[in-house]
């Protein structure tokens, strides 16, 4: 009684408040935030000094850069081809087009694990793709890259189809009336309108390449300063019994992830009202 | 609403898309459309057919035999049953989750709303690394219980308990964020009908609330087995990769894999991208049911409250 006395704005006459948000609360706080702030008060455990010197150790600060960079990468990679797709699913018609739809969800059913070793045979030098390219891709930081774009394909074109749909025909009608050229009408008209959710798309699709573990150890060759990411370099010190070192390097991507998430929340309002709401 | 997320095959609030105009729109020539077309299979292929006909075709390599000795292999057995018990508590717990605060969120109106929405999608922005690192910071030998758990000879982490706490964590959201927007879509309207006839809290969640949102919910409940039954990293932090007991099936493939056996590794694998496919062609088809429940009339007019189609 106690939560919607206090909480509730208006008198409802649905049962349930209680039970239903206490036993929510109780669930959240258990799984989720509770276990979380394990990991930032474990860092307490360190001075500041040490604490610095975990996180910006010479190690740690390469895999950063390959983890920020391959991650950026791909998301560029998805956010170009992620609106092509988007573009052809939504606006052309051809053949097989329910089963294109239907398989752009692949990353998100595939376990990581099974797309890890899928992805590193075939790009290996004597693999399907491998053996036509002139550079070494499985077991490089080219590896990490591939594997980043895998799992970051549907983020962009589940975020901008509806967009896309929602794209009032007649003002390209009005564009072209009044002499635009096609493509004008693109860059000018269509382009702007989607921006918000392409933008967000990018996000999502970075935010989850920091994370990404599975896929990328198999495809990564893991050396120390060159193909190491991040989360892998948390796992090798939990292995080294070094947890507060862990920990350290764990909060650090935990708070990016914050930061990309509000950024992600501020853009997915922004496209709202871009587009008029929902 | 909030619907930040990292794991995004959701039930895009479906404006029924009229059809906006009989007249031709204008149009891009012929030669651009089948451009676009061309670079959009070509990069579909590239990176989402291969991977797939790849663990099929390395799978059968060998041959049969060797396929159905790899998948009946007394180690591989023992990490199916692991990942379905994994699975089995996670799907379940995060179901009741879901339609509790579901029913909090979208049928009521109180203080802290946005910022709970916010917190239930929180584990799609972690790191599965991260997330099973928590449960070794609370659970672990050197963690807030752990003296008191040995101590009971309890174990958690590098036991089963820890893989399915960790396989809860990543599979959190799923239920809530599909079943969220659909009743928030849906209003009060018809619970407050059988209200006012008289029905109690319990016949209304199972003759009204249920039968307008079961399809969102077996929606969310097939992306959240998929994902509970393929977790690795947050999985392979808490396992402890003892073989027979603590590895689930994506752990068993980076076993097999890191030891050269490569058929038997993608033999694993096949299985779970079988079962992707049948998650993908699930997923489409109540995708539909979604849309079509997204879009019928809640309380038609003659119909009594509760029989809505």
């Amino acid at each position: 009684m106690l939560l919607s006395r206090t909480l509730l704005r208006r008198h409802n006459v649905l049962p349930g408040f209680d039970l239903a948000l206490g036993f929510a609360l109780l669930y959240l706080s258990l799984i989720v935030l509770i276990p979380l702030s394990a990991a930032f008060l474990r860092t307490f455990a360190l001075t500041w000094p040490q604490f610095w010197d975990t996180v910006t150790s010479p190690r740690v600060v390469a895999s950063y850069r390959l983890t920020f960079g391959a991650s950026f990468a791909a998301a560029l990679v998805n956010a170009i081809f992620g609106l092509i797709v988007a573009w052809v699913l939504v606006r052309y018609p051809f053949p097989g087009k329910r089963v294109v739809d239907a398989l752009v969800d692949l990353p998100f059913a595939l376990p990581t694990a099974v797309a890890g070793i899928a992805l590193t045979a075939i790009y290996a030098k004597n693999g399907w793709i491998g053996q036509w390219l002139p550079f070494k891709v499985s077991f490089t930081p080219l590896g990490v890259f591939v594997a980043l774009v895998f799992i970051g394909l549907p983020f962009v074109v589940r975020t901008l189809q509806p967009v896309l749909e929602d794209v009032n025909r007649e003002l390209e009608e009005v564009a072209a009336t009044l002499g635009a050229t096609r493509w004008q009408t693109f860059l000018r008209v269509i382009f702007p309108i989607v921006t918000p959710a392409l933008l967000t798309g990018f996000a999502l699709a970075f935010a989850r390449a920091l994370g990404e573990y599975g896929s990328v150890i198999f495809i990564a060759g893991n050396l120390p300063m060159v193909s190491e990411i991040t989360p892998l370099l948390i796992i090798t010190k939990l292995e080294q019994y070094d947890y507060a070192g862990a920990t350290a390097i764990a909060v650090v991507m935990l708070v990016i992830a914050f930061v990309l998430l509000l950024a992600i929340n501020l853009l997915q309002a922004w496209s709202r009202r871009r587009t008029g709401g929902h | 609403m909030s619907s930040t997320s990292l794991a995004l095959p959701r039930v895009t609030v479906p404006v029924a898309v009229p059809p906006r105009n009989a007249l031709a729109a204008p149009a891009e020539p012929a030669w651009v459309r089948r451009l676009l077309i061309g670079v959009a299979l070509v990069f579909l292929v590239l990176f989402l057919f291969v991977p797939l006909a790849t663990v099929f075709a390395e799978a059968f390599k060998k041959g049969i035999d060797v396929y159905l000795a790899a998948i009946s292999e007394s180690d591989a057995l023992a990490s199916v049953k692991l990942t379905l018990i994994a699975a089995g508590v996670a799907v379940p717990l995060n179901l009741v989750f879901g339609i509790a605060a579901a029913w909090a969120i979208a049928k009521f109106d109180f203080r802290g709303k946005q910022v709970l929405l916010t917190l239930i999608d929180l584990p799609f922005s972690v790191s599965p690394v991260i997330a099973g690192l928590i449960y070794v910071l609370i659970f672990g030998l050197q963690g807030w219980f752990g003296e008191w758990l040995r101590d009971h000879d309890l174990k958690v982490i590098f036991a089963v308990p820890g893989i399915v706490l960790a396989t809860v964590f990543v599979t959190f959201p799923f239920v809530a964020r599909e079943l969220i927007p659909l009743m928030q879509a849906q209003g009060n309207e018809a619970e407050e009908a059988a209200r006012v006839l008289g029905a109690s809290g319990w016949q209304i969640f199972w003759r009204v609330t249920l039968p307008n949102v079961k399809w969102a919910l077996l929606y969310g409940v097939i992306l959240c087995n998929a994902r509970a039954m393929g977790e690795f990293g947050a999985v392979s932090v808490v396992s402890g990769h003892i073989r027979g007991q603590t590895n689930t099936m994506p752990l068993h493939i980076e076993i097999l894999y890191n030891e050269y056996q490569f058929a038997a590794a993608f033999a694993v694998a096949s299985l779970l991208a079988a079962l992707a496919l049948v998650t993908l062609v699930l997923k489409y088809l109540v995708e539909q049911r979604v849309h079509a429940q997204m879009r019928a009339p809640l309380i038609e007019p003659q119909s009594s409250p509760g029989a809505t189609p």
